[in-house]
């Protein structure tokens, strides 16, 4: 094992090393470092926001060159969007933002000895981590379904190859054919997603396979946005979309990915085309770090976002137990700030502010029909808790709708610029 | 508007006497007749009011439906089977339509 120093940092973070020249003394030491692990919507908002500070040294822990935003992934699905249009690289965060960029994955983190072990060898230490690592999947929960069963029947949860995989099924499945959409358990990644990727599949079925049919097994009893979904779906797509609830059908219990069939407690459905969504909990390093807790997600100060099992490590994003916000990459966002300027605040003195933590979601029942949601959360009584919110209404006008989807393509790109730098 | 799609999930067989249990759901929207629309308009009620099941001739199970019961009603019941017959379901909606599926229960 070696010890970190400047020169072992990739290629990409020349123009960040210039960019950290202002001297700002910390504990008479020399500049804070906070390390980052994980460059997906709250890693690279943090690491944003603390390099657009100036006054401390940021370093992003990221195994890949691009993160492709989930967001926006069932329009790729449908045929609407291109993957590369939903593809970042985080050169602008390198280059615009002081960040130093670290391709590697963190395996260990040692909270008393305050670093961070990668998977090259490499020992980092910091005066605070963020932890931001997203998602991983309950594998097991479902028979039969595992990593390799996932290569077959994907869950297209995290957006990438198995987006890619999902969409070349979906394109080679003949007219005529059921395409089985599992829906998982609360809490999960994008609540209303499922329901928008049924939506979004019958827009490309109702096109070019117009005999297909969309079948939802859901492991829950009702879902996010439940009314606006099933009044699209008569609306735009009758008699395509079935959504079978738990108590209906038991829940699903396995999967034979040979049969290409979804096994309930009650009955087994062929599927042309499985799309099989797993339970999930915080991502991996997470649970390694001793972060989570036995929900499988971590308790983080709904403040400072600092873990409630480990001092000095933050969290941020999906992996947090985050009260009445909805894993989202919007929330993910407004907690990263909220995180950053804490850390901000403990290491160099800056002003805290209390938290203003918002949620403002897109969802598409077809390409000129959106709906949309937006909510204020504060912290109360050591919990994050709703203090407003809106969100669209069946029965608005199609002229309403058309212009929900139109300020969508706006959100999303103010959205990802706000994250992955380029904005201002 | 909406093409409701029913389901119903039963044993493949079942034994002589036992109680078994039946679940029905049809994919409807319940439309209430309270909501209006984007111009103020009233949205006309349409339900699914009346469910029935029956075992060859006989009605063994009905329910009476109103506004108050959520979309895509989901009805769970027993029934207790002494020879081989036909269940029949029938989803009765406002305006008179009716949507049905059968399902042959073989007895052992």
């Amino acid at each position: 094992m070696t010890d970190w120093t400047r020169r072992q940092i990739g290629g990409l973070a020349g123009g960040a090393l210039l960019a950290v020249a202002a001297p700002h003394i910390v504990r008479g030491q020399g500049r804070a470092k906070v390390v980052v692990i994980g460059g997906g919507i709250g890693g690279a908002t943090v690491a944003r926001y603390l390099g657009d500070m100036k006054s401390i040294d940021v370093i992003l822990i990221e195994p890949n060159s691009t993160h492709v935003t989930c967001f926006f992934s069932n329009l790729y699905l449908a045929g609407l969007r291109s993957l590369a249009s939903l593809t970042f690289g985080l050169e602008t965060l390198a280059e615009g933002h002081g960040i130093t960029i670290i391709r590697d994955r963190a395996v260990a983190i040692d909270p008393a000895g305050r670093a961070v072990e990668l998977r090259g060898g490499t020992r980092l230490s910091y005066d605070r981590l963020v932890v931001a690592p997203g998602i991983a999947f309950k594998f097991g929960e479902i028979e039969g379904y595992d990593e390799a069963a996932a290569k077959i029947m994907p869950h297209a949860w995290i957006a990438g190859p198995q987006s890619e995989l999902l969409r070349r099924q979906l394109e080679s499945m003949d007219d005529g054919g059921v395409f089985v959409i599992a829906a998982p358990p609360n809490p999960f990644r994008c609540p209303p997603a499922p329901y928008e990727r049924a939506s979004l599949a019958a827009y490309y079925f109702k096109q070019f396979k117009p005999k297909s049919k969309i079948l939802i097994l859901d492991a829950k009893d009702k879902f996010s946005g439940q009314e606006l979904f099933q009044d699209a779906w008569s609306r735009h797509y009758p008699g395509m979309i079935e959504w079978l609830p738990s108590q209906f059908t038991g829940a699903i219990k396995a999967v034979d990915v040979a049969a290409r069939s979804v096994v309930t407690e009650g009955e087994t459905f062929r599927a042309a085309v499985a799309n099989i969504i797993p339970a999930q909990k915080a991502g991996l390093i997470g649970e390694k770090a001793g972060l989570t807790d036995a929900s499988g997600w971590c308790p983080v100060d709904p403040v400072t976002f600092e873990s409630t099992l480990q001092p000095g490590i933050h969290v941020v994003g999906d992996s947090i137990i985050g009260g009445d916000m909805p894993k989202s990459a919007f929330s993910a966002n407004s907690q990263a700030k909220a995180c950053a300027f804490a850390i901000a605040a403990s290491l160099t003195g800056s002003p805290q502010f209390p938290p203003h933590l918002f949620n403002s979601c897109y969802t598409f029942l077809a390409p000129d029909d959106a709906f949309t949601n937006a909510l204020t959360f504060a912290p109360e009584g050591g919990r994050i808790k709703t203090v407003k919110m809106f969100i669209s209404k069946v029965g608005e006008s199609a002229e309403v709708r058309r212009r929900t989807a139109h300020h969508a393509v706006g959100w999303y790109s103010a959205f990802t610029a706000d994250v992955f730098g380029g904005g201002s | 508007m909406t093409t409701p799609i029913p389901r119903v999930m039963v044993p493949g067989s079942v034994t002589r006497n036992e109680v078994f249990t039946v679940k029905a759901i049809i994919q409807h929207q319940m439309e209430t007749g309270l909501r209006t629309d984007s111009a103020g308009k009233t949205i006309p009620r349409k339900i699914i009011n009346q469910f029935v099941c029956r075992y060859g001739e006989l009605e063994v199970f009905r329910a009476d439906l109103h506004e108050a019961v959520s979309a895509n009603p989901f009805l769970e019941f027993q029934l207790l089977a002494t020879e081989n017959g036909r269940l029949e379901f029938s989803w009765r909606e406002d305006g008179g339509a009716t949507y049905s599926l059968f399902h042959d229960i073989v007895v052992t």
